[in-house]
């Protein structure tokens, strides 16, 4: 049996009206000890006030190759940018 | 530094024209400064390098702990005793962040101590030096972690993205630590003439080796040119030194203690001051394994390891009956 | 109780300023032997977390030992620093329960210590938190949120290493059953503290002790450990820590804890 404890990504929220972010990893044996441990490596300089843990395992991520495929088609798209739409001078509120 | 001597497995630069299109697609993201993420391509001796580069920087905040560490219990006030703990608290925490970079290039953090625990990954060369007084907490706080931070902040610009993010994050919480060694150093300079004799004697046991802690001179670094070409090593060790001279030595002068370096003055023509020839016989040894400290150290994070394998152990197999507990009530 | 040692009669601030350093001194020398373990945890997430305790630890024995300055400042004109008091009394003048100065042993015994001595903590700081006296029912109810979590984290690691592996499980019940015997006098009340209950200002010890082995049983129960019988209890018939008798285990970490200010007397640091 290995005993390496497996490995979890840390998520914390830094202050109520954010949303919660990545912030790094850390080993532990269950899911209850690694929000533990989040608290104390991650949120020793009051970082946080809440803490997502996932197994690093479960994470499914894309992959680098679809890059292009993935993100390059939204480049093109300009028009759902308020910048694209040239407004007259003196209308206001929009 | 605190990754002194990172082989890159190669001494000769090629040119793009040299390189495979993988390579030469990789080099030029480098070149546009796009980081590099974990799950991207990359060549094999890039891997192999920031391995070493990080586990080296990893094992020496750990070993780190240790000579600071053994001041923990006879801290003179309260007060220096949960600054110091909390410090060497947040090395321990530098290594994790540093551990968890390196895992992601796809090594695990128990290959990585056995890396160290079988003398087959060295840690900074400082870290092999004692404690003898609690002056030393000072100097090392001001010296070792001055010379660290100038070496890190450059890296928090390096290509591979886990490796810079967590070098921001230790940035971040490093900027006390230089200043509590000096804050340490000016209580002593301030206070009795026993205790000024200690800051001296620190600063004259510990400067010599924060120098080395640049590594090799730029003339012999003969892995820098791909590290460079990588910007995984975004300033020389040559350079870094100098910055670090300049940067002291009026520091001392404040405390009113002097460098222990005969030939160290101002050169105004340069704009830097001058210093001696460091014994860098001295620095092949320490990494050889011959310094002061060297077995103590190790013996230390190999016992603490050793004594600690019953409490993983027991994590797991209670894990592993937890886990089976509720698959049997799912089932039911 | 007819075996206990006559207390020097103490009212009043004297006695407040004793159970302060009743207070404090469990603290800090808890924090102390924390301390020993920085750097040599059995993983790096546990070193840091152990880290974290004798922080909290730390920092509420400075603010108890500060106010037992100023109580003697205004009972006798000249009250001591935090500092004085942590490194200028001798072994004897210390009031730290003898549970936490005993050796750090393995990380079982360490836990262990933790577990027995968090769960009377919590209950002490919560009874603490309506002190007639506003400042220590203020200095308890900062530190009572700490000290929840050290009960949480210690609650979970007896669990763990009781209900891990044969090697574990022996080994939590050994450090279960050593440490069981120095348990008693956390929850002894002597007169000093009884006169101090007549005002409001203490907690009533002796009424914690229930809950706590109630507590205490229910993880031990969870942990797949036996809860000790031993009636037997160190120090707890009014000559305790409390009352400045110690292990022998104490001398030698002031030894250590004290070396500077006593090497270098009146520096400043």
């Amino acid at each position: 049996m290995s005993t390496e404890w497996p490995l979890w990504e840390v998520f914390i929220r830094s202050q109520h009206g954010l949303a919660h972010k990545h912030v790094g990893s850390l080993h532990a044996s269950d899911a209850e000890m690694a929000v533990k441990n989040a608290r104390d490596v991650y949120t020793r300089r009051s970082e946080g006030v809440s803490i997502w843990v996932a197994r690093s395992s479960d994470i499914t991520a894309s992959s680098p190759g679809d890059r292009e495929a993935l993100f390059e088609p939204a480049n093109t798209k300009v028009y759902r940018h308020p910048t694209f739409y040239p407004m007259p001078d003196g209308v206001k509120h929009l | 530094m605190y990754a002194q001597l990172v082989d890159t497995g190669t001494s000769k630069l090629r040119s793009l024209a040299d390189m495979s299109p993988e390579e030469r697609a990789f080099q030029q993201r480098i070149d546009a400064d796009v980081k590099v993420e974990a799950k991207d391509w990359m060549p094999d001796a890039y891997r192999r390098t920031l391995v070493r580069q990080i586990q080296q920087h990893a094992h020496s905040e750990i070993v780190g702990m240790l000579p600071e560490g053994n001041w923990i219990t006879r801290a003179p006030t309260l007060k220096r005793k949960a600054i110091l703990m909390a410090k060497v608290q947040d090395e321990g925490g530098h290594g994790l962040y540093l551990y968890a970079a390196a895992e992601t290039l796809g090594v695990s953090r128990d290959q990585l101590i056995d890396d160290l625990h079988a003398g087959r990954v060295k840690y900074s060369s400082i870290f092999n030096y004692p404690t003898l007084t609690w002056a030393d907490v000072g100097a090392i706080g001001w010296l070792v972690d001055g010379a660290a931070i100038m070496n890190q902040i450059p890296l928090c610009r390096c290509s591979y993205g886990p490796y810079a993010r967590a070098m921001v994050r230790i940035c971040k919480e490093e900027s006390f630590h230089q200043r509590q060694g000096y804050d340490i150093m000016l209580a002593l300079c301030n206070g009795t003439t026993e205790q000024k004799a200690l800051a001296q004697d620190a600063l004259n046991r510990w400067w010599w080796p924060s120098l080395m802690m640049f590594g090799p001179p730029d003339a012999d670094s003969v892995h820098s040119a791909q590290s460079a070409q990588w910007k995984i090593k975004l300033l020389s060790n040559d350079e870094l030194r100098q910055r670090f001279v300049d940067q002291t030595v009026p520091q001392a002068d404040h405390l009113g203690i002097t460098m222990p370096d005969a030939d160290l003055k101002w050169d105004a023509e340069r704009g830097h001051y001058d210093f001696g020839a460091i014994d860098w016989s001295e620095f092949q040894n320490v990494l050889k394994g011959n310094g002061p400290c060297n077995r103590e150290r190790l013996a230390a994070r190999v016992k603490a390891w050793d004594d600690g394998a019953w409490v993983r152990e027991a994590a797991v197999a209670h894990a592993a009956k937890r886990a089976k507990d509720r698959g049997d009530r799912h089932v039911h | 109780m007819a075996d206990a040692v006559p207390p020097v009669a103490m009212t009043g601030d004297d006695a407040l300023l004793d159970y302060l350093l009743r207070l404090g001194d469990s603290d800090v020398v808890l924090a102390q032997r924390l301390g020993e373990w920085v750097g040599h945890g059995p993983v790096l997430e546990e070193d840091i977390a152990l880290t974290n305790v004798g922080l909290d630890l730390l920092g509420q024995g400075r603010m108890w030992l500060t106010y037992a300055g100023e109580v003697e400042a205004r009972s006798c004109g000249r009250g001591r620093s935090e500092d004085q008091l942590a490194f200028l009394r001798d072994g004897g003048a210390y009031r730290n329960l003898q549970l936490v100065e005993l050796p750090n042993g393995d990380f079982a015994a360490t836990m262990v210590r933790q577990f027995y001595f968090d769960h009377m903590h919590l209950s002490l700081l919560r009874a603490l938190t309506g002190s007639a006296d506003a400042r220590v029912a203020e200095i308890a109810a900062k530190a009572v949120k700490e000290v929840a979590y050290h009960v949480e984290r210690s609650d979970d690691w007896v669990i763990r290493l009781g209900d891990g592996t044969s090697e574990s499980h022996m080994r939590m019940q050994q450090a279960v059953d050593r440490l069981w015997p120095y348990t008693g006098e956390m929850f002894a009340v002597d007169a000093i503290e009884s006169a101090l209950i007549e005002t409001g200002i203490a907690a009533d010890a002796s009424a914690l002790r229930e809950p706590w082995l109630a507590a205490i049983d229910a993880v031990l129960a969870e942990a797949t450990l036996t809860p000790p019988t031993g009636e037997w209890m160190q120090g707890a018939h009014g000559r305790g820590g409390k009352q400045g008798i110690h292990t022998e285990h104490l001398g030698h970490l002031l030894a250590e804890l004290q070396f500077l200010q006593r090497a270098y007397p009146g520096a400043q640091w």
